[in-house]
């Protein structure tokens, strides 16, 4: 065997695999989840569910994993398309499922406003318990506007994004000035802060909170069911078509920020600030890119959570309610954007289907999170190391 | 202002003062021995009063008076949280110790909310706020307006005394000396013939037990306890210790009075904006944290490199 190059093994590593593993995964895990949300029985979701963590088990056991990885990553686009796919497949299934569809636009709000969150505590390192609060930012913005007719809604959502880009600017000093656990003081003081700040201000309907007006997109009102070809359709879909196109950009957006010279640099500042300091990288710098970036896209998820919900209350963004995007990266694995998506189907979706931990939820998701964190801190899906891509444009 | 109104706000300071700084002091132990912040001491607060009720009830029904049945509550509750605040060293933090710092902070967050959600889940009717009874005695000294009631003296000594007796503990024994060393530097101790673990397990009980009593404090105090309280407490002590200066007994106790002070200026000096007390008082600690980002008593130890 010859001697090859570093760059060549990277680019042999990069070209070997065949595209159907990673198909297959994506086939088998939408024919899942739809059998899962199909289900009405506890007992067969329970069974299901069983079965599959004794299927990817088994697949872990037998390397099949990492066969899916290597074919993931040289086929990645195709991957990608044929997941967001499955997505449109699943709603057109559920076409006229309230509660499941609603449930999907979920998932896909909370994998916005973690990508947010991961922006800054991911890649950036800083712990940011403000994150239902800044949702809260987003969702407040979007009500208020939407009292306002002549306000488009394709504009309220970016509108929520600025608005809590704006207030987080407010924290930035004392985030900037302080570091670790005196950092995570400034965001507590704030979440605690904001909600009773809501509470007990009448002008932003305080504790009864307020309701948000149906939004419109050229002319088409979200909030109204439709027909096509005698199929009845949700309304819910309309939902989902924005929210996956948002989820669609905001995962583009933080994949290329992660593989960039800015995700480098971020990466830095989260491994050694005294090192990346003494490389010229600007600490400050950095870490306002990501808090701000994180927080616009957390407030632009807060904005769309708000419309769909119809109405919002301080009780929706306390402080517990920060704890939530937290486990799910943590449990997804830091940094790691597969792994968020895939940690929030099972938080999001898990405590809805099975009505008998319903109650427990929070209980469970504690429980689960400690013992992530003393058997598995890398996450389900940890980040890999940063890769080489041949021809890569950022 | 009238004095006795300003007397009766004056009092009411020094209980919360009293309150946070317990919990303060507790946090800074923590800090001292691991550096890591514990928090689900507000819960563990929670956990101690919720205790202390529990043997209340089970006592009463088997007929002991007073003042047995106080003590009998306190050290229960004491008991209690020293096992537990022992359990969470050795089988949370501890196995932690190579992690990043973030790692422990959100463990220990994440066994505050299992506490919490126990305590709403499986405590009878834990999810409504339980009345707490109020057992010193009920009458006050008259000095003029002002109604100066003795309960609220026997918990200003009770609270003193407790942080007088681990400051004690800490700077005058030998368990303090032994404590002092790990916090210093914790190889050079184990050199020393010092059981590190075990040493650990000591602080956190000693540490617990500050949140036992403050809950207690609390409970006589409010009257009421309910499952959700230790969230707002433990942030509110954690503000002070870090305020103050975490690693710092004193900076604690200043921390806490700080916050206490801050509270009631925020009630008395806005009236048309009680309702913002908390706001205020959280405003100040984050403009605080901005000015002096590592307390205002500094941080005991420099960065380690």
């Amino acid at each position: 065997m010859t001697r090859m190059t570093v760059v060549e093994r990277l680019e042999t590593d990069f070209e070997s695999g065949s595209v159907l593993p990673c198909l297959a995964v994506v086939v088998v895990a939408t024919l899942y989840v739809a059998v899962i949300l199909q289900a009405d029985s506890q007992l067969t979701i329970i069974g299901l569910l069983v079965g599959g963590g004794l299927a990817v088990f088994a697949a872990a056991r037998l390397d099949w994993i990492s066969v899916a990885r290597h074919s993931y990553r040289a086929h990645e686009r195709t991957a990608d398309t044929c997941a967001v796919l499955s997505v449109i497949a699943l709603a057109l299934l559920f076409h006229n499922d309230h509660f499941v569809l609603l449930l999907i636009v979920t998932v896909l709000v909370y994998v916005v406003a973690c990508l947010g969150l991961n922006l800054q505590f991911g890649y950036a390192g800083m712990l940011n318990f403000a994150g239902a609060a800044m949702l809260g930012v987003g969702g407040y913005t979007a009500a208020v506007l939407s009292q306002i007719p002549s306000v488009p809604t394709l504009l309220v959502l970016p509108a929520g994004g600025l608005v809590a880009a704006t207030i987080g600017c407010v924290l930035l000093l004392p985030m900037l000035r302080t570091y670790g656990h005196y950092n995570a003081v400034v965001t507590i003081a704030f979440s605690l802060l904001f909600v009773t700040f809501l509470e007990v201000n009448g002008g932003l309907g305080g504790a009864q909170g307020l309701p948000v007006q149906p939004g419109h997109l050229f002319g088409w009102p979200l909030n109204n069911n439709w027909e096509f070809a005698g199929f009845h359709v949700a309304f819910y879909v309309n939902y989902l078509a924005v929210a996956l196109v948002l989820t669609v950009l905001v995962v583009g957006t933080v994949r290329r920020i992660e593989r960039s010279w800015i995700g480098l640099n971020l990466d830095a500042v989260r491994c050694d600030e005294a090192v990346s300091k003494c490389f010229g990288i600007n600490i400050a710098l950095w870490k306002t890119v990501a808090f701000t970036a994180g927080n616009f896209i957390i407030g632009l998820a807060g904005a769309f959570f708000a419309m769909l919900q119809g109405y919002i209350a301080p009780s929706n963004f306390t402080f517990s309610d920060s704890l939530i995007p937290i486990t799910i990266i943590l449990l997804g694995g830091l940094g790691s954007i597969w792994g968020v998506i895939l940690a929030t189907i099972i938080v999001i979706v898990l405590p809805e289907k099975l009505q008998a931990i319903q109650e427990y939820r929070f209980l469970l998701y504690a429980i689960v999170v400690t013992l992530v964190l003393l058997y598995r801190p890398d996450g389900l899906i940890p980040r890999a190391a940063r890769t080489y891509f041949r021809g890569w444009k950022p | 202002m009238e004095p006795s109104v300003l007397a009766q706000y004056l009092i009411n300071g020094l209980m919360l003062a009293m309150i946070y700084s317990l919990v303060a002091v507790g946090f800074t132990l923590f800090f001292g021995v691991l550096n890591i912040i514990h928090f689900a001491y507000g819960d563990m607060f929670m956990v101690g009063a919720f205790a202390a009720l529990a043997a209340f009830l089970g006592l009463s029904a088997t007929g002991v008076g007073q003042p047995l049945l106080l003590i009998l509550m306190i050290v229960a509750s004491i008991l209690t949280l020293s096992l537990l605040g022992a359990f969470t060293a050795r089988y949370l933090i501890l196995p932690l110790k190579r992690a990043p710092a973030l790692n422990v902070l959100l463990v220990t967050m994440m066994f505050g909310t299992i506490l919490r959600e126990s305590v709403r889940l499986f405590y009878p009717e834990g999810a409504n706020p339980k009345s707490f009874p109020s057992l010193l005695p009920g009458n006050a000294v008259a000095f003029g307006n002002f109604q100066l009631r003795i309960e609220n003296l026997i918990m200003l000594a009770i609270a003193a005394v407790t942080i007088l007796v681990v400051s004690l503990l800490i700077n005058r024994t030998k368990l303090g000396l032994a404590i002092r060393a790990v916090a210093q530097d914790e190889e050079t101790a184990e050199t020393m013939g010092i059981n590190y673990t075990l040493i650990v397990m000591v602080t956190f009980a000693i540490g617990s037990a500050l949140g036992a009593v403050a809950g207690i404090i609390s409970g006589l105090y409010y009257n009421e306890i309910s499952f959700s309280m230790g969230l707002m407490i433990g942030a509110i002590g954690f503000s002070s210790a870090i305020i103050g200066g975490m690693g710092s007994f004193k900076g604690a106790i200043l921390g806490g009075f700080l916050f206490a002070f801050l509270q009631i200026i925020g009630a008395v000096a806005m009236p048309w904006a009680s309702a913002y007390k908390d706001v205020f008082a959280f405003t100040v600690v984050i403009m605080i944290m901005t000015w002096r980002p590592t307390g205002l008593i500094g941080e005991a130890t420099s960065e380690r490199v």
